[in-house]
C-alpha cells in the first residue's frame, strides 16, 4: 500500500541502553537486561516507518521499550545509536539524532507534536490553558497576541474545550480535559506528525472513549501523520491502520492493524490477542 | 584614608581580575561574564556587587555619586558613600553631572549621562530566565541557543490573565538582538535610558558572581509583542510636590498629618537640582 509513498518518519537502528554494556552483553539477554552488567537495552535495534497520513500503532507490554522509542523521537533522551530521517526536515537528509539544540527545537516546535501519557510533562501546569498553546507557537517565534489567542480558541475548540476556559491553569482541569489541551498544544503549529504516548491510559472508560474519538476527528480533519503508543489493543484497533509489536526493546511483528490482530504470528502478539478476546 | 587597607579597599589582583571580566562583558553586551566575587565588609544582598565594580574602577581623581532607589540620603547609599570614602578618599557628590561614576540601586539618574561617565548598578539576579527556569545550567544553554520562549510565555500568560504585562521591574530587555538581559529590579520607566545611551552601564551581582554591561550606543529594546507594545509607567496628570516636575519617575507617598496622597521626585538630587537647592 505504501511502498510508491515516501515515509514522513524512517528510524534506523534504534538502540538505547542504560548502563555501561559489556563485550557479551547481547548474548547474555534476560528480557532486555544484561545478566553480566545489568546494562537494560530499552530499546534494541528498531527500525521503522511512518507514512503520509497513517496511524501507526506500537503496542507491547510496559518496559517493552515504547515510551523510549517516543522520548527518543521527542529528543527528551538521547539515543545510544541509530537514525531517523524527516521527510519535512531537510526532504530527509540529515538524521535528526545528530542535529544541534536549535535544529532539534525547530523540529520539535514546528514538525512534531508530542501528547504524553502524564500531563505533567507535557503542559505548564500553573499557566493558563491559552498560554500553553500558545508556548508552541511562540517557541516557532511568533510575537502577535491576536493570533496566538486566536489559534488558541480555535484549537480549544477543536477538542471541545469551552473557550470561557481558556484563561484557566490547567491543574484545575480533569484529567480528560487535560490530555486535550496537550492535544491542542501539540496541534498548534500543524505538525505532520504527532506523537501519543498512551493518552488514554489512567482516564476512565467514558473519557477514553471521547480522546480516541477526538484523536480520529484530528486524523480526518488534518490528515496528519500519528505514531500511536499503547498498551491497549481495543485502542489499537479502533485508531492504527498498522502496528508494530514490541517485546523486551525490539519489534517482534509488524503489519495491518487487522491482521495482525486477526491472524497473530509471533507467540507473544498471539498471547496478547488472547488477552483481549 | 584608612592607611591599613589597599587603596579601595580590594588588593590590586583582584581588581584587576574583575576589570578583566568588565572588559569581557563589554565586548559581548549583554552577557553574564562569570567573576570571583570577593568577601567585603558588608552581606551579600547589600549591593557586594556593585561595590567590587566600584571599588576595581575608582581612582583617586573620580567623583562618586551613589544612589538608593533615587536616594542620595538613604542607608544604603549613605553606607556605600562612607565606605568608599573610608578606603580612597575620593571626592563624592549628589550632583548626577558631577559625579564620574555613579552607583545606584533600583533607579537610573533623570539626567542623562554622558559619555565619561560610568553608571554601575547593583543587581539581586542577574539572570532574567530565573523566573521560568530554576537550573543554571538550563538557562545557559537557553542563551546560548536564543531559547527565549520561556520569557515570551511568561509576558503572554500576564496578558491572558491580567490583560496587561503587570511586570513593573526588572523587566527583560533583548540586548542587541543577541541576549536577554535583567537591567536590575529598576522601574521599567528607567528601561529607554539604556538604549543608545552615551555612557557605560555596569551590572555587578555579588551573591550571584556575575558581571554584565552596556556599553555605549547599545540597542536595548523592552520585550514587547508586535500588537501590544512596551508601556512604562505613566504619570499623566500628576507632579512632583517640590519641583513641580511631570516628567520623572515620581513616588507616590501618604501625608499622615493630613491623609492625603501625594507624588515626589525618585531621584532627590534632580529635584533639589530643579528647585535649586544644590
Amino acid at each position: 500500500m505504501h511502498l510508491k509513498e515516501t515515509p514522513i518518519l524512517k528510524i534506523k537502528d534504534l538502540t538505547v541502553k542504560y548502563g555501561p554494556g559489556c563485550p557479551s552483553c547481547l548474548q547474555m539477554l534476560e528480557k532486555n537486561r544484561c545478566m553480566v552488567c545489568g546494562t537494560v537495552w530499552a530499546a534494541n535495534e528498531l527500525s521503522l516507518e511512518v507514512y503520509p497520513g497513517e496511524v501507526l500503532g506500537i503496542v507491547g507490554e510496559s518496559g517493552s521499550g515504547k515510551s523510549t522509542l517516543m522520548k527518543s523521537l521527542y529528543f527528551d533522551l538521547e539515543p545510544t545509536s541509530g537514525e531517523a530521517f524527516l521527510q519535512d526536515f531537510q526532504n530527509g537528509a540529515r538524521n535528526i539524532w545528530s542535529l544541534n539544540g536549535a535544529e532539534k527545537r525547530t523540529i520539535k516546535n514546528n514538525i512534531m507534536g508530542m501528547v504524553y501519557q502524564n500531563p505533567v510533562l507535557g503542559l505548564r501546569m500553573e499557566y493558563s490553558a491559552a498560554s500553553n498553546i500558545a508556548e508552541k507557537i511562540l517557541a516557532a517565534g511568533s510575537r502577535n497576541v491576536s493570533q496566538m489567542t486566536e489559534r488558541a480558541k480555535e484549537l480549544l475548540q477543536a477538542v471541545e474545550i469551552m473557550t470561557s476556559r481558556m484563561g484557566e491553569a490547567p491543574k484545575n482541569f480533569s484529567g480528560g480535559m487535560q490530555q486535550r489541551v496537550q492535544i491542542s498544544k501539540a496541534l498548534a503549529n500543524n505538525p505532520s506528525l504527532l506523537l501519543l504516548d498512551e493518552v488514554t491510559t489512567g482516564l476512565d472508560l467514558s473519557v477514553q472513549a471521547k480522546v480516541l474519538d477526538l484523536i480520529r476527528k484530528i486524523k480526518a480533519k488534518f490528515g496528519i501523520s500519528i505514531l500511536l503508543v499503547s498498551h491497549d489493543l481495543a485502542v489499537i484497533r479502533m485508531l492504527a491502520d498498522r502496528t508494530v509489536v514490541m517485546l523486551d526493546g525490539r519489534i517482534v511483528e509488524s503489519g495491518l492493524t487487522d491482521q495482525i490482530l486477526e491472524d497473530p504470528q509471533h507467540a507473544y502478539t498471539q498471547q496478547l490477542v488472547h488477552s483481549l478476546i | 584614608m584608612n592607611k591599613n587597607y589597599n587603596f579601595a579597599f580590594l588588593d590590586e589582583g583582584s581588581k584587576r581580575e574583575i576589570r578583566r571580566s568588565c572588559l569581557k562583558a563589554v565586548a559581548i553586551p549583554g552577557y553574564q561574564v562569570p567573576f570571583g566575587s570577593r568577601e567585603l565588609p558588608i552581606g551579600r544582598g547589600w549591593g557586594t556587587g556593585g561595590i567590587q565594580l566600584t571599588l576595581s574602577l575608582i581612582g583617586p581623581d573620580d567623583v562618586l555619586k551613589v544612589i538608593d532607589q533615587g536616594s542620595d540620603e538613604s542607608v544604603n547609599a549613605v553606607n556605600i558613600k562612607k565606605f568608599v570614602g573610608l578606603c580612597t578618599d575620593v571626592k563624592t557628590t549628589v550632583r548626577t553631572r558631577e559625579a564620574t561614576i555613579i552607583q545606584t540601586r533600583h533607579r537610573i539618574p533623570e539626567i542623562p549621562m554622558d559619555k565619561d561617565q560610568i553608571l554601575v548598578l547593583q543587581v539581586p539576579i542577574p539572570e532574567p530566565l530565573r523566573t521560568v527556569e530554576a537550573s543554571e545550567e538550563v538557562t545557559k544553554k537557553m542563551h546560548a541557543e536564543k531559547d527565549y520562549a520561556p520569557i515570551w510565555l511568561q509576558l503572554f500568560e500576564s496578558l491572558v490573565r491580567y490583560r496587561k504585562v503587570t511586570i513593573s521591574s526588572e523587566y527583560p530587555c533583548m540586548v542587541e538582538d543577541r541576549y536577554v538581559m535583567n537591567p536590575s529590579p529598576i522601574p521599567k520607566f528607567d528601561n529607554e535610558k539604556m538604549h543608545m545611551a552615551e555612557c557605560l552601564y555596569l551590572f555587578g551581582a555579588g551573591r550571584e558572581k556575575k558581571i554584565y554591561a552596556i556599553p555605549p550606543h547599545t540597542d536595548v529594546v523592552s520585550l514587547a509583542f508586535d500588537d501590544v507594545p512596551f508601556e512604562k509607567e505613566s504619570f499623566q496628570g500628576k507632579k512632583c510636590r517640590l519641583c513641580g516636575s511631570g516628567n520623572t519617575y515620581l513616588d507616590e507617598m501618604f501625608d499622615s498629618a493630613s491623609g492625603e496622597k501625594f507624588f515626589q521626585c525618585s531621584d532627590t538630587s534632580y529635584c533639589q537640582e530643579v528647585r535649586g537647592c544644590i
